[in-house]
């Protein structure tokens, strides 16, 4: 095969620094390769984002090479990132020479012969198709429908995870030929830092880390404050349980945060930057690390960046697993070697952050805006979300849900859009019951929610925060007071220490809602003290609010005050009849066995702990409910279902 | 291991307090955790008190000062886990092992993590051992899996 002429200097040359539109033959031909308009020998794509390899993307990817090389197929094998259906992993996809790329779902590596043969010989495999990319250049297949009109995308409004999924997280290229960096080298030939943040300012831009604060005032403050040197971070500590939205971006399409940081860093006045990733995602930081250096290579990085006078460094720190260090002054402190515990503000980051320099922290999904606004003008950027709450935002959407994954939709889209249009209604046909927004700081959502749109000012108005993205929908099975319980825990642990109000009352919280999910015990937790407890609760969160010093403990008392301000009857039922309706609380659980079935065959009382479980061999046995500790194991080890819930 | 710390940290071409965390975790990469003696090495060569050291790394949970097992379990709770009933697995893998969270078995072939998210919720729950993932495990599966590992 002949080797292209093409390097990335030559497209750098060519389509970041040309003013003349003119684009050669050989270049636009080189780009439709790039952007993979039209390809020359078959490509399959896996899926390999994080939750791709959870699912067994990297033994599938080794079931189509050992394929490939047994039937000496020449082929293209490319790794993406994650398009946000983790639900259906590991994805492949292939696009044959002349044919639209179509895509495949739970492809297990016993599936790759079949799949392969059929597909290589221009026949789909039906039972495993998800659809097909519309692209005008292909021929497309029969009778597949358009990954476009798939009821998951059609709903979403994909900016920032445009080319997740897509493009090889690998290839700086490929980034470039999608018009990536276009944005950075046009304004770094003809637009001043104002210029950038007036933009910024104008689109209405707010930091998606939770916050909502208009990122281009925050580089405004920086660029304006004194002194020579200024940083920018990126917070890409992503800790919030069940989210993974940077983390997604980051191993889909690196180089859009690296331009992202590129154009904040031009506009705050800063040429140092920090990117302070979670320690566990090591993905993501391999694919960081190569882009930063292909970047740098190329000249899109370091000094002198496009022969502009504008220079910067991105470094990379793994962060050391503590929740808090997410709070932007925490971040710093951890950054400089101490221990994540938060600055009382002010003097605010931007003023005095990193080594008492000023210093903007902007969240991954912020910066990732940043390009397509650069390059669409503010206006355009406002045509998706609300007034106030222009753009998109990014969810990641787990929990009781049909399709668990990642999706993005503009602000003031609903929950019922997002449960019943995207993730396709609720597990087993279930009852939705509650939605938990913004993690564990944020606030549950209930049914009478299911229409507010979501936007910073609507969900203020109703108590929640937007937080930044993590989206967990429970359904009627759930025991809401356990899971107030689960995110209390949680935040107790998460919490550094520093002020008492956060470090005792957490550990208060967890108190009072231990006691009334425990057995009670002869003498103890009776009835009146349990229930005084849960009258406190209110007053506790009322003060954990008001005088905690950081973020985290402002939002600790949010979970459990919305459950209890929405589930009250679960938790009365919890204290005064002892009863979990949804059996998870496990202190509060009772078995009886059924007569009928038991055939007395005695395995129960012997692995029973608390000897509660009595009866001759071969004749039904009973449970001594006062004895009974609620352990199950009854209920685990009976080969004959007669230990029953009650 | 006092020369190889120092081999860590002049690779790590800097010594000044904002190093400290990355040559920690740099450390505990060679060593597994972080030994006693690496403490007050590490408090030498960057001239910060060994409590500070201390202070800093018992305060970040990635940093452990007890070696894991051979096998390590790392348990997903976060709250899609935490909804597939993780806390019951984690229950019997207490119970399985008789050691909790953060510790290791006294033969040292087992030891057991907690983890907040995974980032793979559709297959909740999750655990993984070493680098091998389990998912959608239910509490029955637990000793089938512990066994596999026992008896290698």
């Amino acid at each position: 095969m002949m080797m292209s002429t093409i390097t990335t200097d030559t497209l750098i040359e060519e389509l970041l620094l040309n003013t003349t539109l003119e684009i050669s033959a050989d270049l636009q031909n080189h780009l439709r390769k790039l952007k993979r308009i039209s390809v020359s020998k078959p490509v399959i794509f896996v899926g390999s984002g994080t939750c791709g390899h959870i699912s067994g993307a990297q033994e599938t990817l080794q079931a189509i090479s050992h394929y490939l090389e047994e039937n000496k197929v020449d082929a293209e094998v490319v790794e993406t990132g994650c398009i946000g259906m983790c639900w259906a992993e590991p994805l492949v996809d292939i696009q044959l020479p002349g044919r639209s790329r179509i895509s495949y779902q739970k492809v297990t590596p016993d599936l790759v012969t079949t799949l392969l043969d059929a597909t290589l010989n221009f026949n789909c495999d039906q039972k495993h198709i998800l659809g097909q990319y519309k692209n005008d250049a292909t021929e497309p297949w029969e009778n597949i429908p358009h990954m476009e009109d798939l009821l998951y995308f059609k709903n979403q409004h994909r900016r920032i995870l445009q080319h997740c999924g897509k493009i090889n997280p690998y290839n700086l290229e490929e980034y470039i030929a999608h018009g990536g960096f276009k944005a950075l080298a046009s304004t770094l030939l003809s637009n001043t830092p104002a210029q950038v943040r007036d933009t910024v300012i104008k689109s209405g831009l707010r930091g998606r880390g939770g916050g909502g604060y208009l990122s281009g005032k925050k580089w405004e403050a920086a660029a304006l404050a004194a002194g020579e040197q200024k940083y920018l971070i990126c917070n890409a500590d992503e800790s919030d349980p069940g989210a993974f939205m940077d983390r997604a971006i980051i191993e889909g399409n690196p180089h859009l945060l690296i331009e992202g940081m590129a154009l904040a860093a031009y506009a705050a006045g800063t040429t140092k930057s920090y990117i302070y990733l979670r320690s566990s995602y090591e993905l993501a930081c391999e694919r960081i690390l190569k882009a930063i250096n292909d970047c740098k290579e190329a000249g899109l990085l370091g000094h002198n960046i496009l022969n502009s006078g504008f220079n910067l460094n991105i470094t990379i720190r793994t962060g050391a697993g503590a929740f808090v260090c997410g709070e932007e002054t925490a971040l710093i402190n951890s950054l400089e070697g101490k221990r994540g515990i938060p600055r009382p503000r002010p003097p605010y980051p931007t003023q005095q952050g990193l080594f008492n320099k000023p210093t903007v922290v902007n969240n991954v999904e912020t910066l990732a805006n940043v390009p397509g606004i650069i390059a669409g003008g503010a206006q355009k950027y406002k045509q998706a979300g609300t007034e106030k709450s222009p753009g998109t935002k990014v969810f990641a959407i787990t929990g009781k849900l049909e399709k668990s994954g990642l999706i993005e939709v503009p602000m003031g889209t609903t929950l019922r859009e997002i449960i019943f249009d995207i993730a396709g209604g609720i597990k087993k046909g279930k009852a939705f019951k509650a939605a938990q927004i913004g993690g564990p700081s944020g606030s549950c959502l209930v049914s009478e929610h299911l229409d507010t749109p979501i936007e910073y000012e609507s969900l203020e108005a109703i108590d929640a925060i937007m937080g930044s993205g993590g989206l967990v929908v429970v359904d009627e099975d759930t025991c809401m007071v356990d899971l107030a319980k689960f995110f209390i825990d949680f935040l107790q642990n998460a919490s550094c220490g520093k002020c008492i109000p956060c470090r005792e009352g957490t550990h208060r919280m967890l108190e009072i809602l231990e006691g009334i999910t425990r057995r009670p015990e002869e003498g103890n937790h009776k009835t009146l003290d349990r229930f005084k407890g849960v009258m406190q609760l209110e007053e506790l969160g009322r003060v954990i609010s008001e005088t905690s010093l950081c973020g985290l403990g402002k939002t600790a008392p949010k979970p459990l005050l919305s459950t209890l301000k929405y589930f009250s009857e679960e938790f009365e039922e919890h204290i005064y009849e002892r009863k979990c309706r949804s059996n998870i609380c496990r202190g509060l659980r009772t078995y009886t066995i059924d007569t009928e079935a038991c055939t007395g065959c005695t395995l129960c009382a012997a692995k029973c702990p608390e000897n509660a479980i009595i009866g001759a061999p071969k004749h039904p046995h009973f449970i001594v409910e006062d004895k009974c500790n609620g352990c199950g194991i009854c209920y685990e080890v009976c080969k004959f279902d007669a230990v029953l819930l009650k | 291991m006092e020369e190889k710390i120092q081999q860590i940290i002049s690779s790590h071409k800097g010594t000044k307090r904002e190093d400290l965390i990355p040559v920690l975790q740099k450390v505990q990469e060679e060593y597994n955790h972080l030994p006693e003696e690496a403490i007050y090495t590490i408090s030498n060569q960057l001239g910060i008190p060994a409590s500070k050291v201390y202070s800093i790394a018992s305060f970040y949970n990635l940093f452990r000062f007890q070696r894991t097992g051979k096998y390590h379990i790392c348990l997903c709770r976060g709250t899609a886990c935490h909804l597939s009933k993780s806390a019951e697995l984690l229950r019997k893998l207490k119970k399985e092992l008789k050691i909790e969270p953060g510790q290791a078995t006294p033969g040292g072939l087992f030891s057991i993590e907690t983890v907040p998210c995974m980032g793979a919720c559709h297959l909740s729950p999750i655990l993984r051992v070493n680098k091998v993932y389990y998912t959608k495990v239910e509490t029955s599966r637990v000793k089938t899996i512990l066994n596999t590992y026992r008896n290698k």
